[in-house]
């Protein structure tokens, strides 16, 4: 689905900042950012990417099974996961590298995710609510409705004090839009008027499947339908994505009910490590989307606003040093031991479980002294 | 919007404002009233009693379901619980059960421990996915740093000669996945408490109650206490055969052990009680006894409850066994037309064919 004439732009693909119209009404919300938090948009997308990019790499070295690509929606990630408060809960799918990062996440555990290590790698407690992965598409719609129902129980909302009052972000792709969790997760929140946003990365495909098989309306108009308001973003201006998410987020933890939030972005690579998109896309889409980068649609206004060259040569440098970290630390990741496979299947005891696990590790013992 | 205003209407739950996601024990209006004395009630009404003496043990006790509220769902099982707790305690749901299943999931998350009712045994399936790849999964992920106190309440079986989809019995694909608990109650007493035990555990249990026994009286000791919930339990003795299943079957088996003791044969009857985990030791013990099996369920028999109980014995009890452990259970069919039920559903004439062809070996 392309723009529509609704669609908030605050910055235009060549780095201009609007100023009229529609925009006027979030543009208070970018005026009182500070400016090291300006810088550390440009930040976290930079470094992101060059996460990505070296995942990427160490996929291909044998390092990780798969890798899940989020090169090109960074600005969508970095700009709400930075609307959100601290209090809040953030639900994703499997591609919200960014916002992980931004909650705290060690994002190596993604990397251990991928590597096989582990089913989940986080603890979301210790992660300023930034939840585990899910993987199968829309599922996590309904924990975050649920989450946020919760939020209404304990009247953990609307009091009018937007720093401690409580409010939960949901992730997911265009492809979810299909799902039938989604749309359940649509209606009880609307039922209800749970505290929480819907954030919809639009990046036009499901695997090789394009927007236009999920949807034949633009997908933010599909919220209408469920009595929740929907508005529509260009997804690679960060600052679109920060003010429109933070306007929703207060507006739902306010007590305004459940918003819809569909940013248009693209996914520049693969779907994952295992596909190939020149199957099914061409390259004058992709070039057309190459165009509207956002991390240099974003640096060319930062620049444009008189920031240091140092800075961007500082925010590089810093990249290339996380890219080594977690290069080095990806070739120390010990494997797991067999208790992963046992212990937490269930939190009381299951005496039949401990027996398997006994067995294993005697026929395990058994067949080492035998070698 | 009548449905989101009563809800909002009913205000707040007391004592939850103080205590946001924390402690899942918290007592609600100071204790609770110990109810005392032994009380004859039907099935429905003891698992009522027990939702409300959870809900009153624990504020974070919530149920959710379709038509709970005031109409009391469509067996009456939560009759006078949202006039007695609000409608922010016992939610109708929008219709939608992976909705239920996975907003249950989420709210697990925010410390609440919902109880959900699935209206009838076949229309679990669309909450199907919620419930194996994520409620089972859930804990697991998170390395145990997330518990998931979330209790399904599941009306199933036959004998009430209802249309498609209203007297199946699921069970074991959901024995099949790891993660989760599977009870299920024969009597009015182990419903009470077998449902508080539920509600206290902090693994997802799947409560399969036997829709056909709702309405049959049982004494109910309300000053007693609850057996281990997953324990088996002998609950006729007898020295030739050994004879075991759950819910509905029970009557029918101790009918058989009846007709059987006429007949000379002395029939052991064993109420499983929980199908997952399965409580082997007093099976395997009567079975060193008897030295025969037969296991019985309404559920067709192919990859069942019933097979797993077969096989399992057979490896803990081979020789032991003067007859191969049989199984008497639904056919794999799916469940017939009302007027062809009784064909389908083990009756006792069929265990006490099984016990004959044992006792020949
Ligand atoms: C229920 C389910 N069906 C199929 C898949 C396989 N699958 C993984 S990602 C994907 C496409 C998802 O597209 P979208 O929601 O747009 O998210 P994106 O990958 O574009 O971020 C599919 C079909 C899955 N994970 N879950
Ligand atoms: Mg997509």
């Amino acid at each position: 689905m392309a723009e529509t004439v609704e669609t908030v732009q605050l910055l235009s693909a060549d780095g201009v900042l609007h100023t009229e119209g529609r925009v006027a009404e979030f543009l208070p919300l970018i005026e009182r950012l500070s400016e090291s938090t300006l810088q550390r948009f440009y930040r976290d997308m930079v470094v992101i990417r060059r996460f990505d990019t070296e995942a990427a790499n160490l996929q291909r070295q044998g390092q990780l099974g798969l890798w899940v690509p989020s090169m090109g929606q960074e600005a969508a990630q970095v700009g709400s996961a930075h609307a959100a408060r601290d209090q809040d809960h953030l639900f994703p799918a499997y591609r919200e590298h960014a916002v992980a990062m931004v909650r705290g996440v060690d994002v190596l555990s993604i990397i251990q995710l991928l590597r096989g290590t582990t089913h989940g790698g986080w603890n979301p407690k210790d992660s300023k609510n930034f939840h585990l992965y899910t993987l199968v598409i829309a599922s996590q719609t309904l924990h975050a409705t649920g989450y946020a129902l919760g939020i209404t129980l304990d009247n953990a909302y609307a009091t009018g004090q937007p720093e401690t009052d409580e409010a939960v972000m949901v992730y997911l792709g265009d492809g979810a839009m299909s799902q039938g969790d989604l749309n359940e997760a649509l209606v009880f929140s609307a039922s209800y008027q749970t505290p929480q946003v819907f954030f919809v990365q639009n990046n036009h495909w499901a695997i090789s499947v394009p927007v236009s098989v999920q949807s034949r309306v633009p997908l933010y108009q599909r919220a209408a339908g469920f009595g929740i308001p929907g508005i529509q973003i260009d997804g690679n201006d960060v600052l679109a994505s920060f003010a429109v998410t933070r306007e929703n987020l207060d507006a739902a933890r306010d007590g305004g009910g459940p918003r819809f939030i569909e940013a248009l972005t693209y996914r520049i690579g693969a779907h994952t490590s295992s596909d190939d998109p020149t199957k099914y896309r061409t390259d004058a889409e992709l070039q057309s989307w190459v165009a509207r980068d956002p991390i240099s649609r974003y640096e060319t206004w930062l620049r444009s606003r008189g920031e240091s060259p140092t800075f961007f040569s500082a925010v590089a440098e810093e990249a290339e040093d996380f890219a080594a970290d977690i290069r080095a630390r990806t070739h120390e990741i010990p494997n797991p031991s067999v208790d992963k496979m046992f212990d937490h299947v269930y939190s009381e005891h299951h005496a039949a479980l401990a027996a398997q696990k006994e067995w294993l590790l005697s026929y395990e013992a058994s067949m080492g002294a035998g070698s | 919007m009548t449905e989101v205003s009563s809800f909002l209407a009913t205000g707040s739950v007391t004592g939850n404002t103080a205590d946001s996601a924390g402690s899942a024990a918290m007592n609600f209006a100071g204790p609770a009233p110990a109810p005392t004395g032994t009380v004859l009630m039907p099935m429905a009404k003891a698992i009522n009693a027990g939702l409300r003496q959870a809900m009153m043990d624990n504020a974070k006790v919530i149920l959710m379901g379709e038509d709970i509220g005031p109409l009391g769902g469509v067996f009456r099982v939560t009759e006078g619980l949202q006039a007695e707790f609000g409608a922010r305690r016992v939610l109708d749901t929008p219709l939608a059960e992976s909705g239920i299943i996975g907003s249950a999931i989420g709210l697990a998350m925010r410390g609440y421990r919902s109880v959900c009712e699935i209206q009838f045994d076949g229309f679990i399936f669309p909450g199907f996915d919620q419930i194996t790849s994520q409620l089972a999964k859930m804990t697991n992920r998170h390395e145990g740093q997330v518990q998931m106190p979330v209790v399904i309440r599941v009306p199933y079986g036959g004998h009430i000669g209802a249309v498609e989809h209203h007297q199946e019995s699921p069970e074991a694909y959901f024995a099949h996945t790891p993660g989760l608990r599977l009870v299920s109650p024969s009597t009015p007493n182990d419903a009470y408490w077998m449902i508080q035990e539920a509600i206290a555990s902090n693994d997802p249990v799947m409560f399969f109650e036997p829709k056909s026994r709702y309405w049959h009286k049982g004494d109910v000791d309300l000053s007693g206490s609850a057996a281990p919930l997953h324990a088996s339990r002998v609950i006729r003795s007898g020295t030739d055969v050994t004879v075991l299943g759950h819910g509905a079957m029970i009557t029918v088996l101790l009918q058989a052990a009846e007709l059987a003791e006429a007949e000379g044969t002395s029939v052991e009857v064993i109420d499983l009680r929980s199908l997952s985990p399965i409580d082997y030791a007093p099976i395997v013990a009567s079975v060193q006894k008897t030295g025969r099996l037969v296991v019985a369920s309404e559920a067709p028999g192919f990859v069942s409850v019933s097979s797993e109980i077969a096989a399992t014995v057979t490896e803990k009890a081979f020789y032991y066994l003067e007859a191969p452990v049989i199984r008497v259970t639904g056919f794999d069919a799916p469940f017939p037309p009302a007027k062809l039920e009784t064909l389908y559903l083990p009756d006792a004439d069929r265990i006490l064919e099984a016990v004959d062809r044992a006792m020949a070996f």
